[in-house]
């Protein structure tokens, strides 16, 4: 935030209102508020669609045991899913951010940015055909090898899949997909950190790591957890790669590396859908409810962790 | 503002001599490289050429490899820099292992079938072998033409509420949202135009124009966000000059203050474009599929490039093959799509940059 005059600040020069000028900033105004229409639409007609749902009887339910055990499984996916690649690509992200901002030669790093930033590009789909053809056959080994060695941990006790379409290879597909988003945000801050608390680190006798540790991360650590929880804000819910990759059967389980895995609540509309009629709908609907409610809840924090750390960075 | 330094605080800030950098107790500058080489040939050894293992043991090797030398040679802490410089190090590298792999795989499994009957014949009628993808390339420009006749006005217009005359609780709400709508997942927006249409044209109803709406919830906020910026760098002085002249606000803006930032929001907008141009699920549940080409989005089912790829490499068909191929060549066209756009976008903010002499 380097300019400190907005226009709107302007009421000194304020021309004279003329009706074009009331015109243009009443359409202006509406536009504005539109978008809130809008998200209240979404909301409203949700809700709307998802009402049969929510008030109909058990049996009539998919799977005959009402809303709450159809969404449960779902939502036990959606979440493993994302805390798999949260995990995974926060310290990646953040390593790659701080590769950029302060490993690579400066001239390289404008570059290298584009280069992170085209993982963001590549549509969800795509990834989803990459998954299932490249990455999942080659994690086979990779599987084994943790059950034969590291079977007795519950998350890896398989047996494993032969297709290697798990949940964990979809964790993995997830945090590569949410990487630029966390290290973009992570690369901000890090460019934000004053100079002179670099500089004086350096100067004690610092070695560059020990610099890093102590000006870099504690000053980029909001925008490191604000970052992160947009990514997984995209990981929660992320669909097309999921329905193509994961193969989908049993309920809740913990085991990652086997052929039975819960499905995701945005993979599972995308695959039930469009066969779907009658109250099915209104279930998938009242399913995606629930992934927009817990989306804007972490959306809302995340950005609210990331405005946080904007006011402060009046620091330099 | 990275400030460059030699991991070797003894021998001075960034002004080190190769003479100092050979100080008694300080590595050669190429010995962590050759080092990585070294347990980059051990892993291809012990690995076998899996790809996964081989990645982990070379990152792991090498690591340990490094803080072992340095430790003995420079002492514990620049062991651990080194460490630090090796793991960040492998981490961008990690990282661009499923970028090229990703565009390899799609790249040579979709040249296949880049043939001019890829982009002239539909699917009417056809099983098995030829084919293409006509209607769905028809059907993606059509339907992402018209997200961003929806998107533009009502983004650029938000945009300039929030920059020229958005004040207090109503500017930080609206800002807000749109952040918090940039979050929306893209099947929740494919199921509220789904939502809203059902309630005028009763259930079961697929429209091109559905998934125009559809994926307009994910591309406004993104063009809020991008021309917000560029109106905020446009220099003050240039209004005030306009005020001066006694122009009227709303024609200082349209000739003035757009025109000045035309590149940055022509930018804005067409990373917007790349954005929703690959959207798959959103379209799946409003637009559905079709074989045959259909340009009205006001009447029934229209093909998208996106949904044509699931729906072939999914169900292909017997036999799979030939459909299969035309998934990867319709995936190849859909990166080639979003690559484009984003070299296009690049372009404009440099060719179309304003002359303001700032």
């Amino acid at each position: 935030m380097t300019a400190t005059r907005t226009p709107s600040d302007q009421s000194t020069s304020k021309p004279p209102r003329r009706p074009g000028d009331r015109i243009f900033a009443s359409t202006a105004r509406g536009a504005g508020i539109l978008i809130l229409v809008i998200l209240a639409g979404v909301t409203a007609f949700l809700l709307y669609e998802a009402l049969p749902a929510l008030t109909a009887p058990a049996e009539e339910i998919p799977g005959d045991e009402g809303l709450v055990s159809y969404i449960a499984p779902l939502l036990f996916g959606t979440l493993l899913s994302a805390t798999i690649a949260l995990v995974v690509a926060t310290p990646l992200a953040v390593a790659i951010a701080l590769f950029i901002t302060h490993y690579a030669p400066r001239r390289m790093a404008l570059w290298l940015g584009y280069v992170v930033d085209l993982l963001a590009a590549i549509p969800s789909i795509v990834y989803g055909f990459w998954g299932i053809t490249w990455l999942a056959p080659k994690l086979v080994p990779f599987y084994r090898w943790l059950e034969e060695n590291l079977g007795f941990i519950p998350l890896f006790a398989g047996p494993t899949s032969a297709t290697g379409r798990t949940m964990f290879t979809v964790g993995l597909v997830l945090a590569i997909m949410i990487l630029p988003i966390i290290s973009a945000i992570s690369r901000e801050v890090f460019l934000q950190v004053p100079t002179l608390h670099k500089e004086a680190a350096l100067a004690l006798g610092a070695t560059r790591w020990e610099m890093i540790k102590m000006a870099v991360i504690p000053y980029g650590k909001s925008g490191i957890i604000g970052g992160s929880m947009l990514g997984l804000g995209r990981a929660l819910g992320e669909t097309m790669a999921v329905a193509i990759i994961l193969s989908v059967s049993g309920g809740i389980t913990f085991n990652l590396i086997s052929s039975g895995n819960p499905s995701t609540i945005a993979a599972n509309v995308a695959l039930e859908f469009p066969e779907s009629t009658g109250i099915d709908v209104n279930t998938l609907i009242a399913s995606g409810l629930a992934l927009f409610l817990i989306t804007l809840g972490v959306n809302m924090l995340a950005r609210w962790i990331v405005n946080r750390r904007a006011d402060f960075s009046g620091a330099n | 503002m990275s400030v460059q330094t030699p991991p070797t605080p003894l021998s001075g800030a960034g002004a080190a001599t190769p003479m100092q950098q050979r100080v008694e107790g300080t590595l050669p500058r190429w010995a962590p490289t050759a080092v990585f080489a070294g347990a980059a040939v051990a892993a291809a050894l012990l690995s076998g050429f899996n790809i996964a293992l081989f990645v982990i043991y070379t990152v792991v090797l090498g690591t340990l490899a490094v803080y072992v030398v340095s430790r003995v040679r420079e002492g514990r802490r620049r062991a651990a820099d080194r460490t630090v410089t090796s793991i960040v190090t492998s981490a961008f590298g990690i990282a661009m292992v499923p970028l090229v792999a990703l565009i390899w795989e799609v790249v040579s499994r979709g040249a296949e079938r880049l043939d001019a009957e890829f982009f002239t014949a539909s699917l009417y009628g056809i099983i098995g072998e030829g084919g293409g993808a006509y209607h769905a390339l028809m059907g993606t420009l059509i339907i992402t033409g018209l997200t961003t006749l929806i998107s533009v006005p009502i983004g650029l217009m938000t945009a300039i509420y929030l920059v020229e005359y958005a004040q207090g609780r109503l500017k930080r709400a609206i800002t807000f949202f749109v952040d918090v709508m940039t979050g929306i997942p893209s099947i929740v927006a494919g199921l509220f135009a789904y939502a809203l249409f059902v309630l005028i044209f009763g259930p079961g109803i697929r429209l091109g124009i559905m998934g125009a709406v559809a994926l307009s919830v994910l591309m406004i906020p993104v063009v809020v966000r991008s021309a917000e910026e560029v109106l905020k760098l446009v220099p003050l002085e240039l209004r005030e000059a306009s005020y001066a002249l006694g122009v009227p606000k709303w024609r200082t803006i349209t000739k003035v203050v757009i025109p000045t930032a035309i590149a940055g929001i022509g930018t804005g907008v067409t990373l917007a474009i790349a954005r929703v141009i690959g959207e798959t699920a959103p379209l799946l549940i409003t637009v559905g599929i079709t074989n045959a080409t259909n340009f009205d989005p006001f009447d029934g089912r229209m093909a998208t490039l996106p949904v044509y790829a699931y729906y072939q490499l999914t169900q292909p068909g017997v036999p799979p093959e030939f459909a299969i191929d035309r998934a990867w060549t319709a995936a190849l066209l859909l990166i080639m799509l979003v690559m484009g756009l984003n070299v296009v976008a690049r372009l404009i903010s440099r060719f179309f940059a304003p002359k303001t002499g700032r």
